[in-house]
């Protein structure tokens, strides 16, 4: 078959096209909600880590030692919660998610966007944290001497100038969500990789979908890149 | 009375690793309203740590801070509060350098006083024209000199109408050039009334300026008084040496 029969064979006949159609829009759909929830996780959680390690021995010294025994509280959960999800492979945790955790749920994306949401929390919380330490003392002691408290320093001083240093690291992570999305298709979830998969497997044929699914993800990765490059060009502007 | 001074710290100790270092051992001072108190020292003195506790950047070990009748050493007083009204100008500047001068400017007041954006742009301007920066309202710190980024952190902190405000060495990170421009700001700061703590090496400003000057040694104040008497006839021996060191 030339690449023309090959095409229309794979994707036009009995409308095969549609499987990859709904396929990305799920991959998507699972990748736009996980870095959400991922994004709002790692703030939180790099936020406090990092509020721990530099405000120990103040907290400590606070009015009330319940403030230091509940953050040394949270900042033992935040990191039980990091090596628990660095240390389990994703397609492991995904499973758990949707047979275990959420075994009454019957809507899968939710149940996978969640899954991937809390997976990538953890990587973009440490990610952010590393940001958060690399950023010069002066900054906190600025924001503080105004009259900032801590968490508003944080919010209006630390994080807009994290964003802007961690960014390509980000991306990575971004990056990499979005294609660990094609492993959804273990808890019978149609991703763009199933529905490519799902097409081989009526038509025997390999090439085709399984070339065209690569491109998709390729194509994806790029445009994302060149989003994230955008930003960062708009935010570098304060760099002369 | 005790309302005749703004601050006044009583046995203020500060130690590192457990003792073993003592960056200030016990240094009792009062700052009158309206005085410009210069602080003078070798370096490893205390006089940084001395001026950093004022505002509670550093956590003394020991002792009280009174500031305007407020013992803000106590782990009950709300820091925040009273860091409002103390001004603090730091060595490397501090601007946020993801902002422009403006907004680096009005973002403490339109937050923390809840200033309107307009009123805190044109509290900004009225400033920036004063220190000879309106035109640089725009730009970022990076794309300003020395000197002016520390005229606009002068500014930026006084946008929250501070009652005292803290120099940590000011001039210290600065081309000789620019170091007149950033005096200059503190000069007329200083001729309106306000109340200033200084930590500086420039004896010339602290000759010119002071009301009082503060020598510090070993985390403790040595000698204090008028310019006059210290620069012409200091009584400690290491005030002697360390003047005769750098004039």
């Amino acid at each position: 078959m030339t690449l023309k029969e090959q095409f229309i064979f794979n994707f036009i006949e009995d409308s095969r096209w549609k499987h990859l159609l709904k396929g990305l829009g799920n991959t998507l759909t699972i990748a736009f909600f996980a870095l959400l929830i991922g994004v709002v996780i790692g703030v939180v959680v790099a936020i406090i880590r990092s509020t721990y390690d530099k405000n120990r021995d103040s907290l400590a010294r606070s009015s009330n030692i319940l403030n230091y025994y509940a953050f040394a509280c949270l900042n033992m959960i935040c990191k039980i919660y990091l090596t628990v999800i660095r240390g389990t492979p994703v397609v492991v945790q995904l499973l758990i998610a949707y047979f275990i955790i959420f075994a009454s749920s019957t809507n899968g994306i939710m149940v996978a966007s969640i899954a991937f949401g809390i997976n990538s929390g953890a990587y973009v919380a440490e990610i952010l944290r590393g940001g958060i330490m690399s950023i010069d003392n002066g900054q906190f002691e600025a924001g503080r001497s105004l009259g900032f408290n801590y968490i508003h320093t944080m919010i209006y001083i630390i994080i807009p100038q994290v964003f802007k240093t961690v960014l390509p690291t980000l991306l990575n992570e971004f990056i990499a969500l979005l294609k660990e999305t094609s492993v959804a298709g273990y808890v019978g979830i149609i991703d763009l990789t199933k529905a490519g998969d799902i097409i081989r497997g009526r038509t025997f044929s390999a090439f085709m979908p399984l070339f065209t699914v690569a491109i998709v993800y390729l194509a994806m990765v790029m445009l994302l890149t060149w989003i994230v490059g955008r930003l960062e060009r708009r935010l570098r502007k304060s760099e002369r | 009375m005790s309302d005749n001074f703004l601050i006044k710290t009583t046995n203020l100790c500060k130690y590192y690793n457990g003792g073993k270092i003592k960056a200030l051992n016990g240094v009792c001072s009062e700052i009158k309203k309206g005085e410009v108190v210069v602080v003078i020292g070798p370096s490893g003195s205390g006089k940084s740590t001395y001026l950093r506790s004022l505002n509670l950047l550093e956590h003394p070990t020991s002792g009280t801070i009174l500031f305007e009748n407020t013992d803000i050493t106590d782990p009950k007083t709300n820091i925040n509060l009273h860091r409002r009204k103390m001004g603090m100008v730091f060595q490397q500047f501090n601007l946020f350098p993801h902002m422009t001068v403006l907004k680096n400017l009005t973002i403490a007041p339109t937050k923390l006083l809840k200033m309107s954006a307009d009123e805190a742009n044109k509290k900004a301007l009225q400033l920036l024209t004063r220190v000879g920066l309106a035109d640089r309202a725009d730009a970022y710190p990076s794309q300003l000199s020395g000197g002016q980024k520390q005229r606009v952190a002068i500014v930026r902190s006084l946008m929250m109408n501070p009652d005292v405000m803290l120099f940590d060495e000011p001039t210290s990170a600065l081309d000789p050039e620019m170091v007149g421009e950033v005096l200059d700001v503190m000069k007329e700061l200083a001729r309106e009334g306000m109340t200033m703590i200084v930590v500086t090496h420039e004896m010339g400003f602290a000759r010119e300026v002071a009301d009082r000057i503060i020598f510090m040694a070993d985390g403790c104040i040595v000698e204090e008084g008028t310019p006059d008497k210290i620069f012409s006839e200091p009584e400690d021996p290491r005030t002697k040496q360390f003047l005769n060191s750098i004039l």
